[in-house]
């Protein structure tokens, strides 16, 4: 396990996400509100990029026909081919949760002297103490 | 703290990919305007004037919304215009990425069989065939064009089939699966001679405007009904095709149903076949089993492909079709596409998967 330093954190504001390459893959990664979640680029399905999809909540049934419920709002992603739709937070497609699942990554914000401690990679950033990071390992 | 990394190869590329023929492009307009300069003057009046009216009561599109805008894939929009507009686009996204040594187009919008307007349908089929060579065949001999017809006036479409016959960028003539009558009865039968002189294959793609339900129960709620709905109507155009007799009466007619999926196919035959030898005697200019002229005459394209749960029923359901009768399809670039890589849910071997991926495809659209 390798930690990668991908951009400043200041780079990536809620609700919005930005593509890195970490270790030859490129690896999406997303802001909930403060909360960083990163997943493969590539869908488990058949390929296609997430970092292309559409975010969105989920729409399920509510407790008695013809009542439903809106909930996850912003973190639900949905792939760009068949719109197989994947849980940001867990990389699970909520199609088949227990057998495809997008890869997930594990992402942090770090600031600029915590990451003076190494060992860190960083491809593009320059890392100035002041700031924070955000930080993926793989 | 700054650490150069060396350069990494990109973790896919295209050297892994095998070379396919690809049985369902669907090229389009960028914008409606882009045909009227195919169009003779007095159909270019009537285009922007009125406009083409589908076989579809009260409204001007597809009756249900698709999964996604344009029923395509968000990322195959061009920079400019819609998707499958653009050539040198789908080149980079989808011919040379995916390795397509042979693409059959499929012209499925603007419906142009489907306009109530029969000289316009005609006009409109005409037109579309010509750009389709002016714009595509010419520019990228990978692609190879369907024949657009007004087949509710199969005289009029049996004219532009003998029109294009034996010209190259022609491989097949087509048809939508939604007609005015079951595609068997022989208000159509001039379009299936006239394509048995031309050599050419029929394919029919599943959609386009019949002004029925679009399944056998009445008009469904919801887009995913229309999306299993074509198989039923792929199995009563068949059905109508094997029954009517047209294989009997046009022996060199070779039909290829695309996006219609497959695996409903073996147990129409079962079926058919059954009743048949009970009811022989009611349609006596049929020589043979049905299931003996579907074997003989028909092909299907895989996208989109049934999956069933254990996924050896898959073979079986290869082994009951033919594998010599399936040609892979993407639908590039509907949002359905299917990846050649990733889309057959099994493992084929390899003489199956090269009949499937291209040797099917270049024996039947080779010219004869
Ligand atoms: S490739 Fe993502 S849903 Fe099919």
């Amino acid at each position: 396990m390798v930690r990668h330093v991908i951009a400043p954190a200041a780079d990536l504001p809620s609700g919005e996400r930005l593509v890195a390459e970490v270790a030859g893959r490129k690896v999406v990664i997303f802001n909930l509100d403060g909360e960083y979640f990163g997943l493969f680029n590539r869908c488990p399905h058949q390929g296609g990029d997430l970092c292309l999809g559409r975010t969105t909540g989920l729409v399920e049934a509510g407790d008695s026909p013809g009542q439903y419920n809106y909930s996850r709002r912003g973190e639900i992603l949905r792939c760009p081919w068949h719109g197989w739709e994947f849980d940001i937070r867990t990389g699970k497609s909520r199609a088949e949760p227990g057998r495809i699942r997008a890869k997930t990554y594990d992402v942090d914000v770090k600031s600029g002297s915590e990451l003076f401690d190494g060992p860190y990679q960083a491809e593009t950033v320059l890392v100035s103490i002041e700031d924070d990071y955000i930080v993926v390992e793989a | 703290m700054n650490v150069e990394l060396p350069a990494r190869p990109k973790p896919e590329s295209t050297i892994n990919r095998p070379v396919i023929a690809d049985c369902d492009i669907h090229p389009c307009l960028a914008r409606p305007a882009d045909i009227l300069p195919y169009l003779p003057k007095r159909w270019q009046e009537h285009a922007m004037t009125y406009g083409m009216l589908p076989r579809h009561g009260y409204q001007s599109g597809p009756a249900y919304p698709k999964g996604q805008p344009d029923a395509a894939r968000l990322d195959s929009w061009p920079p400019d215009g819609r998707p499958g507009s653009d050539l040198s686009f789908m080149q980079a996204q989808h011919l040379d990425a995916n390795r397509v040594e042979l693409g059959i187009m499929t012209v499925i919008a603007p419906a142009a069989g489907a306009a109530q307007n029969l000289d316009y349908s005609a006009a409109l089929a005409r037109a579309l065939n010509e750009w389709q060579v002016a714009e595509w065949t010419s520019k990228d001999t990978r692609l190879k064009a369907s024949i657009v017809v007004p087949y509710e006036d199969a005289a009029a479409a049996a004219v532009e089939i003998d029109h294009w016959a034996g010209h190259d960028a022609f491989v097949q003539v087509l048809l939508l699966s939604r007609t005015a009558e079951p595609l068997g009865q022989r208000r159509y039968w001039p379009i299936y001679e006239a394509a048995q002189r031309a050599g050419l294959p029929i394919g029919v793609h599943a959609f386009g405007y019949g002004g029925y339900p679009v399944t056998a129960g009445g008009w469904p709620s919801y887009y995913i009904e229309e999306m299993v709905g074509h198989s039923q109507c792929c199995q009563a155009l068949l059905t109508s095709m094997v029954i009517e007799g047209v294989f009997e009466r046009f022996p060199g007619t070779r039909m290829v149903l695309i996006e219609a999926g497959l695996a409903w196919l073996p147990s129409l035959c079962w079926r058919l076949d059954k009743h048949w030898s009970r009811l022989r005697d009611e349609t006596p200019h049929l020589r043979r089993a049905p299931s003996n002229y579907i074997r003989d005459h028909v092909w299907l394209t895989t996208q989109p492909m049934e999956e069933p749960e254990k996924r050896k029923h898959f073979h079986d359901i290869v082994e009951w079709i033919g594998i010599d009768r399936l040609l892979f399809a993407t639908d590039y670039p509907h949002w359905d596409f299917d990846d050649p890589l990733w889309a057959v849910p099994v493992k084929l071997d390899d003489g199956a998967r090269q009949a499937l991926f291209l040797d099917n495809a270049k024996a039947l659209y080779g010219r004869r």
